[in-house]
């Protein structure tokens, strides 16, 4: 019976790597990179869902009569394309921390901040 | 065992091998090519799940924008991490486990993989895209079709957020130049790509093709895998490879600033236009059936692809100005 859900262990264990990435590592193009790991399972977990037994791709053509659900391609297909514009707001903002830290270190930003009060460096 | 079981499952074990070894490198340029791999792999296990049009964006910007722009920060940025401490590896090790434990627990109710009786496929909307659909829109492709029309409105949002990023992304690097102010015709290590004769004129050759590929995807939206949102991260992608051989400025005199900076906003403008014109011929905001009046099928095909087009300009115009953005960041230090 659980043999039918070894897709979605197989998604959460990838998942849970990017997760690890992004809680564990301090510079901050590596947590952008565990980020985009942890994005892509949650997309293959929606892609899993629309997937049905004998199916073919949702582009209706005579003599066929199974498709997969097109809903979650269509969410996802959005969400990759969102997925990198944030991802470029992101790399946006490491650059500027890096300019005006000279670090991307989670540990060495904290220790500027706190050397410097509150609101980090002038 | 089945074949497709033994495909999914080594694809999967690409993956996971290919994730531990992101984790465990410290040279980001590696690390972030891995994550290109990891980018086509899914694309492949996309492929296998039936989802060609997901594939195909995930192979296009996974693979394409979003390595040249994790390399254009990391030339702008330190190419090498740190050392993780233990003493943060073992409090994240066991959150994983828990959170990942708890996934596990959690999946037995989730409805058995590839059924035909689950929620997903048994709910009415299932019948109303995949069979309805063709009489009312006439579409072979039916994710362009839910897409571009049924969730019309969905879309437009999607499309809002990638401008606000897009923008964002501008303001960010746009102002103060940093601390070496940016000097004309300074910068030894930009335009070595272009000394080379091979590349230069590959280049070149391509960037036609690569243009011609991404209306190609564009227009053949309807009747197979592509649409707006891959055909302007394509067309975006021939102007990168320019840019990354040419420089920024060479890339410029192709495509000036103010141009793709115009798109940006141009393709929102003309989705709310095409939704208001569908007001004032008589239906909703985003109605299609009144754009051909008498034929709604017509009218459902034409604004389809006006939806396609309008998305593929602004998805071309942020990601082509967020690359010049970082690229010239480059050549202001």
């Amino acid at each position: 019976m659980s043999g039918s859900l070894y897709v979605y262990w197989l998604i959460f264990a990838l998942m849970m790597i990017g997760l690890y990435i992004v809680i564990s590592h301090g510079n901050l193009v590596k947590k952008l990179i565990g980020l985009n790991i942890f994005q892509v399972s949650v997309f293959l977990l929606y892609i899993s869902f629309g997937k049905v037994r004998d199916g073919s791709a949702p582009i209706v053509k005579e003599g066929i009569d199974t498709y997969s659900h097109p809903l979650p391609h269509v969410l996802i297909l959005t969400a990759i394309v969102v997925g990198v514009a944030t991802t470029a707001l992101g790399l946006a903002l490491v650059v500027r921390i890096f300019e005006a830290y000279g670090s991307l270190e989670e540990d060495l930003l904290h220790e500027r901040d706190a050397a410097s009060g509150v609101d980090g460096p002038s | 065992m089945s074949m497709f079981v033994l495909m999914n499952l080594t694809l999967f074990g690409i993956l996971a091998a290919t994730a531990v070894t992101i984790s465990r490198l410290r040279a980001l340029y590696e690390a972030t090519m891995l994550t290109a791999l990891f980018s086509l792999v899914s694309a492949s296990l996309f492929v296998l799940m039936d989802a060609v049009d997901v594939a195909f964006t995930e192979a296009a910007v996974g693979v394409g924008i979003s390595t040249v722009l994790f390399l254009g920060v990391l030339a702008l940025t330190r190419s090498r991490e740190d050392v993780t401490p233990r003493i943060r590896q073992w409090p994240a090790r066991v959150v994983v486990l828990l959170a990942g434990g708890m996934l596990v627990y959690a999946s037995q109710d989730l409805p058995r993989f590839e059924g035909a009786t689950t929620p997903v496929q048994v709910h009415p909307v299932t019948d109303v895209y995949l069979r309805e659909s063709q009489d009312d829109i006439g579409v072979p492709n039916t994710v362009t079709s839910v897409l571009a029309s049924y969730r019309a409105h969905d879309t437009l949002g999607e499309l809002v957020v990638i401008f606000t990023a897009g923008v964002a992304v501008l303001l960010l690097l746009a102002s103060s130049p940093g601390p070496g102010r940016r000097e004309e015709g300074e910068g030894p290590a930009e335009l070595v790509l272009a000394d080379y004769r091979v590349l230069r004129v590959i280049s070149k050759l391509l960037l036609p093709f690569i243009l011609l590929f991404a209306f190609y995807v564009l227009f053949h939206g309807e009747y197979g895998p592509g649409g707006g949102f891959q055909a302007g991260v394509i067309f975006a992608a021939g102007f990168v490879l320019y840019g990354l051989v040419f420089g920024v400025d060479g890339a410029r005199r192709v495509l000036p600033r103010p141009l793709a900076w115009a798109m940006i906003p141009l393709g929102i403008l003309l989705y709310v236009v095409l939704g208001l014109a569908g007001m004032l011929l008589g239906g909703e905001f985003l109605d299609f059936q009144g754009l051909r009046p008498g034929d709604p099928q017509a009218g459902q095909h034409l604004g389809i692809l006006l939806v396609e087009t309008s998305v593929g300009i602004t998805v071309a115009g942020v990601m082509v100005a967020v690359f010049f953005s970082f690229a010239s960041r480059r050549a202001a230090r």
